[in-house]
């Protein structure tokens, strides 16, 4: 776990840094400071649990067990992408790990996800569905819609809202009702669940473990609502705490409570790793993103008789 | 004195500004409308001036808000709405086409629904498929909606502030490639009508007529050519829905030859329209079949290297127009590589976009 969430943080630093070479030329947007969530909910998840997400997706591409060297490649718009270079950073998919795709209109993956749970339930499979979405997206009229339907139905199900306060540059406040909780709105329309820190990585992955495990045994959908936080810009490489949106003192104080150095702390501590074994884990996670990079950079593009390819199945 | 000139992105600004100076019940809202980004800069400063009551964000729950705006304007506020995407509208498409289009009608005319709904067309730097269509053929087939497709500075000024001012819902499309133009723009307050289109240039050989962004594209390709002796005459639609067509016919009457442009897929595109409406009503006058110019019928990719070869440009325009002067052409994307980087308007245009 503690791999997935090291290794999330430097795929995405490295795409920052290669960001202004003008080669990944799509709308990026990245996850850094909320990787703990990712790492903590899909550590119960094996490869037939099935996940969607949204526009924000590296992190939960990379944790589901998406294929890196096709990520990369996508994002630089290469044939051999996850997408074939169709779809970009905010269209990632990986079937074989059960990521089944992501878009980035806020909101409209959520009842598709929950569409995959209902089906898969038809089949007669005992898969999971977990969809990862934004504080934002539980404004939108398919949010509820989409619980009430799989509270109804009882689906195996696992609704992760991943509130990093904003919504490009809007404070919850200003969308939201003051005080209200997006987990109590959830429990209002039938599914239950627990408002919980995303910012360290076990305890993510303890309340998801129960979680999952009810919803295994048949218990319904169920509603995690992790308070974290985005470090960059809402789409794209840049700081862009000078912009003013946050309230001062807020960023540096979340940068305290930084995942990846949460869980590094806590593992020295233990004595459950060292110094050493970091340094060889960071050794092998960089020289792993070389590959993929130089991968994506090697490869091609797609021809142009791709443009019609796919239109219909 | 030479006339005063403005960026597309201000002269929405402005429009914005007068409108709500001379009527307070104009209220401005949508994402991102009061932020620092502003739409783009179209909407900057209007909060400074006019207040969080009349400028204001909204959750992301679209169809929900086009819905209290709607609620609104039959009350009497004149409310304006902001998309950053098109496809952000998309799931308010149940309020827009069922309500917001049909209430006047539908009430017999009692009531009527004045608001505006500003949608931009992405469009560059990996948009890909969810961020870069132009479906302005949908909004024009539903009726009791207006649709606008403002191509200059001009334009976008004169076409908001009658659409702020006109009792109908009103879909106004800017497409992104627009905002950075750069064209005169008179002070003050002025409209253009809605449903005129715009003579952009006079010739005798070929018609073309476009709208948006490809009337950029139109007017480069009305340029070169003239430098190898065709006369074309540009028309810019302006208007969509309604559009009075006489213009267009007369054109074609005097031509004998139409080139369509229109930056949306091809199935069922506006541009389809425009040729049906000259082949009902001045087909004898036809030398040649009239030509679509449109994206093709696939879905926006992401990757550069297909986009490269999805947009038509400047040069498709001049081959079809020479194609129908029986003049040689060539295809203008033989020379284009996947390397290249055309999905931006210029070299300053960098990503995220
Ligand atoms: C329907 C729709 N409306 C607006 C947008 C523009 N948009 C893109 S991301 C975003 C913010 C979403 O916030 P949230 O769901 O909290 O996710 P975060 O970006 O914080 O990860 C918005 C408004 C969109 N993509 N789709």
């Amino acid at each position: 776990m503690f791999r997935t969430l090291l290794r999330i943080r430097r795929v995405e630093e490295r795409l920052v840094a290669l960001y202004p070479e003008q080669q990944i030329r799509c709308p990026t947007h990245f996850s850094i400071g909320q990787e703990a969530v990712a790492a903590g909910v899909c550590a119960h998840l094996s490869a037939k649990d099935l996940a969607m997400s949204a526009h924000r997706s590296h992190a939960h591409y990379l944790a589901k067990g998406g294929d890196l060297k096709a990520m990369v490649a996508e994002l630089y718009g290469k044939a051999t992408g996850c997408a074939r270079g169709k779809g970009g950073s905010m269209h990632l998919i990986d079937r074989s790990v059960g990521f089944l795709g992501c878009v980035p209109i806020v909101g409209s993956t959520i009842p598709i996800a929950v569409g995959a749970s209902f089906g898969s339930r038809l089949l007669g499979n005992s898969a999971t569905t977990t969809i990862f979405f934004g504080d934002g997206a539980a404004e939108t009229g398919v949010f509820a819609e989409t619980l009430s339907f799989a509270a109804l139905h009882k689906l195996p199900v696992l609704f992760v809202c991943e509130n990093n306060l904003y919504s490009v540059l809007t404070p919850q406040s200003e969308r939201q009702p003051h005080g209200r909780r997006i987990v109590d709105v959830a429990a209002g329309l039938g599914v239950p669940g627990e408002q919980v820190d995303g910012q360290d990585v076990e305890t993510v992955f303890d309340v998801a473990g129960q979680m999952i495990s009810r919803i295994r045994d048949g218990g319904g959908p169920g509603f995690l609502e992790f308070l974290t936080y985005r470090y960059l810009e809402h789409c794209g490489p840049l700081d862009d705490t000078r912009l003013g949106y946050r309230p001062p003192g807020e960023f540096e104080d979340w940068l305290e409570r930084d995942p990846v150095r949460i869980e590094t702390e806590r593992l020295i501590a233990e004595k459950l790793i060292d110094a050493k074994a970091i340094e060889r884990l960071e050794s092998e996670l960089a020289l792993e993103i070389d590959d993929a990079v130089e991968f994506a950079q090697a490869s091609p593009f797609p021809e142009r008789a791709e443009m019609d390819a796919s239109v219909f199945a | 004195m030479g006339e005063r000139e403005l960026h597309y992105a201000d002269a929405l600004n402005e429009a914005l500004d007068i409108c709500m100076r001379r009527d307070e019940r104009v209220i401005l809202m949508g994402l991102g409308a009061p932020d620092v980004s502003g739409i783009f800069g179209s909407t900057t400063g209007l909060l400074e001036k006019h207040g969080p009551e009349r400028v204001f964000e909204t959750p992301i729950s679209e169809n929900a808000m086009t819905g209290v705006l709607l609620g609104a304007g039959l009350v009497g506020i004149r409310p304006v709405m902001t998309h950053v995407r098109q496809e952000f509208a998309m799931p308010a498409m149940e309020q827009i086409v069922n309500q917001a289009a049909k209430w006047h009608y539908m009430f017999g005319g009692q009531a009527s629904v004045p608001m505006v709904m500003r949608m931009i067309i992405g469009r560059g730097w990996g948009q890909g498929s969810q961020h870069s269509q132009s479906m302005h053929a949908w909004f024009a087939h539903v009726p009791g909606l207006r649709v606008l497709l403002p191509a200059t500075p001009y334009d976008a000024k004169g076409l908001l502030i009658s659409a702020i001012e006109d009792e109908n819902p009103v879909v106004i499309l800017e497409h992104r490639w627009l905002y950075k133009t750069f064209g005169p723009v008179p002070e003050g307050h002025y409209r253009v009508p809605i449903g005129e289109p715009n003579l952009i240039h006079p010739g005798k050989d070929v018609t073309i007529v476009s709208s948006s962004y490809m009337t950029l594209e139109a007017t480069k390709a009305v340029r070169s050519l003239a430098d190898d002796g065709v006369e074309a005459e540009l028309i810019d639609l302006r208007s969509i829905q309604p559009l009075d067509d006489a213009m267009i016919l007369e054109s074609v009457r005097k031509t004998g030859r139409l080139v369509v442009c229109d930056h949306a897929n091809r199935n069922a595109s506006f541009a389809a329209e425009i040729i049906t409406r000259v082949v009902e009503q001045a087909l004898d006058t036809l030398k040649a079949p009239p030509v679509r110019i449109t994206l093709p019928h696939s879905p926006t990719p992401t990757t550069r290297a297909l986009s490269n070869y999805y947009y038509p440009t400047d040069g498709h325009i001049v081959a079809a127009a020479k194609r129908l002067m029986g003049l040689p052409s060539e295809d203008p994307f033989a020379s284009v590589a996947p390397e290249d980087t055309l999905d931006v308007p210029d070299p300053s245009f960098t990503g995220p976009f």
